[in-house]
């Protein structure tokens, strides 16, 4: 049943207990990303520290895909250098069907698993909510490139 | 129960299947089906009747111009306006809203003059008039609502003060489903000398209506809410008003003369409809008022009471589901908007979708009612002549599934 591959548990868990959802001051990099046709929002504040992200708060109002997609996010990128965060976004853009190409996520493959992540690809399945899922990514991308 | 379930077959869409499921469209507050009537009418006029309107000497184009004044003459008789000149074609009830804002606002609002709208209004009839107060200079002041999801009107008199030029309001909330207090605003707009606007996009499909009786200045509708094509509105305005505003656009067709560095206007209605009208599609808009004729409107309204009397009574069997509307099926129309516990109203489209169900889900256009209402979006079904009570059974059972997925105890 497809509807449950979209749903699943790790979604649901992320939506209804969000991580890393708090503040953090004079954050090193922040974006606000907002789709205007369904009103779904998030802010995204990074703490960047030597090309590293070492805390990272994603808050938000909108659909269980949306929010999901921002908390587990967050709870991925914390510890990765800049580098490593804009291959991971390419990655998930893969995974979402938004970019061409594997998102590798091979088993084989040391280092592939994108963990609680994998949960996003039920969304293929629901091109309208496709946008839903990458709200967050997206917001990312531009927190990213505003610091250069 | 009222059953116009024989109606269904004129409406070849609703044969189709979704996700494997039939089809169960209730989204008839966003647009409307179109029957085969209204098909063959446009079709009609594109295979037989095509030219060029009020311009060409020639037998074809007359014929083009008695189809496309003929569908205002249906349409202002569907209304009971008192003169076919009454109606203007529009885009659209925005178009029309904006047309009075830009014909009629710019021309008579002073700063610190005031428009009075409601918290419940569409934001076509709120833009508008954030715009005109730009150019003007004029405020806004809103009617709030009541607990019970009705316009608030214990106060109209002071907020319809002497500074009041407008006062415009919904007939029927595409969100709530309240009707809005046209009597009441009509009445208080009167008192101060202001003029009074009646949003008409949701209550002129769902109930008969007069507009000599409704008592307003302006009353906006349009025809694909009510089995007609998108791309046309219409405009009435008592002839007086229709007499002072000025055209919003100008352009061919709506000219008496035109010299280097001015021009006189055509007569009232034309001179409102700059450049060719959607001719085509006033002619499907005078065939759906004929269809709805046929039914007859009071028909109609005794329909949508019981379908929505029903839907209320499941839907209010369901645990954790919040409606936000009144309860009474007679102080509202059959747009009837809901949450269900933490599910937000997106999710739930997509799960009713799984189960062939077209629901809205959003902010409705009416962003400032959400914030007044707390919530960021709410899910909406809504009613037309061609829902049966079996389709709200499967809007329920998909519900039901809803709470499955999302584990809701």
């Amino acid at each position: 049943m497809s509807l449950d591959e979209l749903y699943r548990q790790v979604i649901l868990d992320h939506y209804r207990s969000p991580r890393h959802s708090g503040h953090i001051e004079k954050a090193d990099a922040t974006a606000e990303g907002q789709n205007p046709l369904c009103g779904d929002e998030v802010t995204i504040e990074l703490r960047i520290e030597d090309g590293r992200v070492t805390d990272a708060a994603v808050r938000g109002r909108g659909c269980s895909i949306s929010q999901a997609s921002g908390s587990m996010m967050a709870d991925k990128i914390v510890g990765l250098t800049t580098d490593e965060v804009d291959e991971l976004i390419h990655r998930v853009k893969r995974l979402l069907d938004i970019e061409p190409g594997d998102p590798g996520v091979d088993p084989d493959r040391p280092g592939a698993k994108l963990g609680d992540l994998e949960a996003l690809a039920g969304v293929r399945r629901f091109p309208v909510r496709i946008k839903c899922a990458d709200l967050p990514w997206a917001t990312l991308q531009e927190a990213l490139s505003a610091i250069g | 129960m009222i059953d116009l379930s024989h109606l269904r077959k004129d409406f070849p869409i609703l044969s189709r299947k979704m996700n494997g499921k039939p089809l169960v469209y209730l989204d008839s507050a966003a647009t409307t089906q179109k029957p085969v009537q209204v098909l063959d009418a446009m079709d009609h006029y594109y295979r037989h009747l095509n030219a060029n309107v009020h311009r060409g000497a020639y037998l074809l184009a007359e014929e083009a111009t008695d189809a496309y004044e003929g569908a205002r003459k249906k349409i202002a008789g569907f209304i009971n306006a008192g003169s076919e000149r009454e109606v203007v074609f529009t885009r659209s009830t925005t178009a029309a809203i904006n047309h009075i804002a830009y014909g009629w606002g710019l021309y008579h609002l002073k700063p610190g003059d005031r428009i009075v709208l409601s918290h419940m209004e569409h934001h076509a009839n709120v833009v508008p008039w954030q715009l005109i107060t730009r150019h003007t200079g004029a405020e806004l002041a809103y009617l709030p609502l009541t607990d019970d999801y009705m316009v608030d009107t214990s106060r109209i008199g002071e907020v319809v003060d002497d500074k009041t030029q407008i006062v415009a309001i919904s007939g029927m909330s595409n969100v709530l489903g309240s009707f809005g207090p046209v009597a009441e605003a009509v009445a208080a707009a009167r008192a101060v000398g202001a003029i009074s606007i009646v949003d008409g996009a949701q209550l002129v499909p769902h109930s008969p209506t007069d507009v000599q009786a409704l008592g307003a200045d302006f009353v906006a509708f349009s025809a694909h809410k009510m089995v007609g094509p998108t791309g046309v509105g219409a405009l009435w305005g008592r002839m007086e008003r229709l007499e002072e505003m000025e055209p919003a656009e100008g352009g061919g067709e709506m000219i008496r003369d035109v010299q280097l560095t001015e021009s006189t206007w055509a007569e009232v209605p034309h001179k409102f409809e700059a450049g060719t009208p959607p001719i085509a599609e006033a002619v499907g808009f005078g065939a759906a008022v004929d269809y709805l004729s046929a039914i007859g409107m009071d028909q109609v309204r005794k329909h949508e009471i019981e379908i929505t009397r029903y839907a209320l009574e499941k839907l209010t069997e369901i645990p954790d589901l919040t409606i936000y509307g009144p309860l009474d099926p007679e102080k509202r129309g059959a747009a009837v908007s809901f949450t269900l516990a933490d599910i937000h109203p997106h999710d739930l489209a997509t799960i009713l979708d799984q189960e062939g169900v077209a629901v809205r889900a959003g902010h409705h256009c009416a962003k400032p009612l959400m914030r007044v209402l707390g919530v960021p979006a709410t899910a909406r079904a809504s009613f037309y002549i061609y829902n049966v009570p079996e389709e709200v059974d499967v809007l329920v059972a998909a519900l039901h599934e809803a709470r499955r997925i999302f584990g809701v105890a």
